[in-house]
């Protein structure tokens, strides 16, 4: 059986592009499925400190693609969970150290031994956006409420489509409910409407992304945290289950806190 | 709360609304942003469409997209030698 592979991906850089990959590899994992993370950012690597892996690093991404090592002498396996694993990035060279063609075969590589393969994007359109793309099967767009990601996006979507890859689904990242309440920020469908895309999930602000990414621990795997309950869901989706989009207006709510706080949370 | 009562009385558009028409109008434009050769390609075919038709002078012969404020038109200019006789009403 051959996985699939799947590139994470937005344009602009800091939207979350690397938090996502971490928590949806993280949240398939936990989900029993057999993943493994890709940092295609040579050069700026950081998928593995996200998912507290740094310490181990022997070989990378790179080193593998020139033959100076085996594929699984580079994988990483998580400490946490036993079917996650971490290819990483080469952090002394430069995004031209491997091409696109490389990067299909090595995905293609990857995907014999698990069932996803997520890769993580590095910001921009050039040559290191190119590898990331070039052996996707399916893409995850990550945009922020914000003008400068949504239009970043926008042009991704295009990319994507000139190399390819089927129609991309959006992770709209860090949405402030009240804020879009107050009529201060765009909405999920605002967002929706002007990329004419397919909603993949939506991750609302969450304060303990900064706690559990300096933990390095991925968010999905702590049941209070909100971002970490969005990603649960959006994992669910990932592996084809029908699962309702949550209400964000109501979020905010004084109700819906104390409820959170006291352990019942929505659907997750 | 000045701020409320502006938007109370409609004297202030939500900055959620502004960044929504923004990024409309900055899309449009980025969307039209079309290569050499697709304009290229669309004069050829254009062109071979046209000549059926009418006799036009390929020299004379523009198309450009045109971007204003709110829109991207798809301007083409056509100077017609003649029209061929086969089209002339009887």
């Amino acid at each position: 059986m051959v996985g699939e592979v799947i590139v994470i991906t937005s344009g602009k850089g800091g939207v979350g592009k690397t938090t996502t990959t971490a928590n949806l590899g993280a949240g398939l994992a936990h989900q029993g499925r057999k993943v493994c993370l890709v940092d295609a950012d040579i050069g700026l690597r950081n998928l593995d400190v996200v998912l507290g892996l740094e310490n181990r690093i022997v070989y990378d991404l790179v080193d593998v693609v020139e033959g100076f090592c085996r594929l699984r002498q580079a994988l990483i396996r998580d400490k946490r969970m036993d079917s996650l694993y971490l290819l990483p990035a080469a952090q002394t060279k430069d995004k031209n150290a491997v091409s696109p063609e490389q990067m299909r075969s090595l995905t293609r590589e990857v995907a014999e031994e698990f069932d996803y393969v997520l890769v993580d994007s590095p910001a921009g359109i050039e040559q290191g956006f190119r590898n990331a793309v070039a052996g996707a099967d399916r893409a995850i767009v990550v945009a922020t409420p914000e003008v400068a990601s949504v239009r970043d996006a926008d042009r991704i979507v295009g990319l994507l489509e000139a190399a390819e890859v089927p129609p991309p689904q959006l992770v709209l990242n860090r949405l402030r409910p009240a804020m879009v309440k107050r009529g201060d920020m765009m909405s999920i469908q605002d967002v929706i409407e002007i990329l004419s895309i397919q909603l993949l999930g939506v991750v609302p602000e969450d304060e303990q992304i900064v706690v559990t990414t300096n933990r390095g621990e991925p968010a999905v795997l702590v049941q209070s945290s909100r971002a970490g309950e969005a990603y649960r869901d959006i994992t669910r989706r990932l592996i084809g289950e029908n699962v309702p989009f949550p209400s964000f207006e109501e979020d905010t709510g004084f109700l819906s806190r104390v409820r959170r706080l006291m352990g019942f949370g929505q659907s997750s | 709360m000045l701020d409320l009562i502006n938007r109370v009385f409609g004297r202030d558009i939500a900055s959620r609304t502004v960044a929504k028409e923004r990024l409309r109008l900055v899309l449009v434009h980025d969307r039209s942003s079309v290569s050499p050769q697709l304009m290229e390609h669309l004069k050829e075919d254009l062109l071979q469409v046209i000549s059926q038709y009418m006799e036009i002078d390929p020299d004379g012969f523009d198309v450009t997209l045109q971007t204003d404020a709110d829109q991207v038109a798809l301007v083409a200019n056509i100077p017609i030698r003649q029209m061929k006789r086969a089209w002339m009403r009887p």
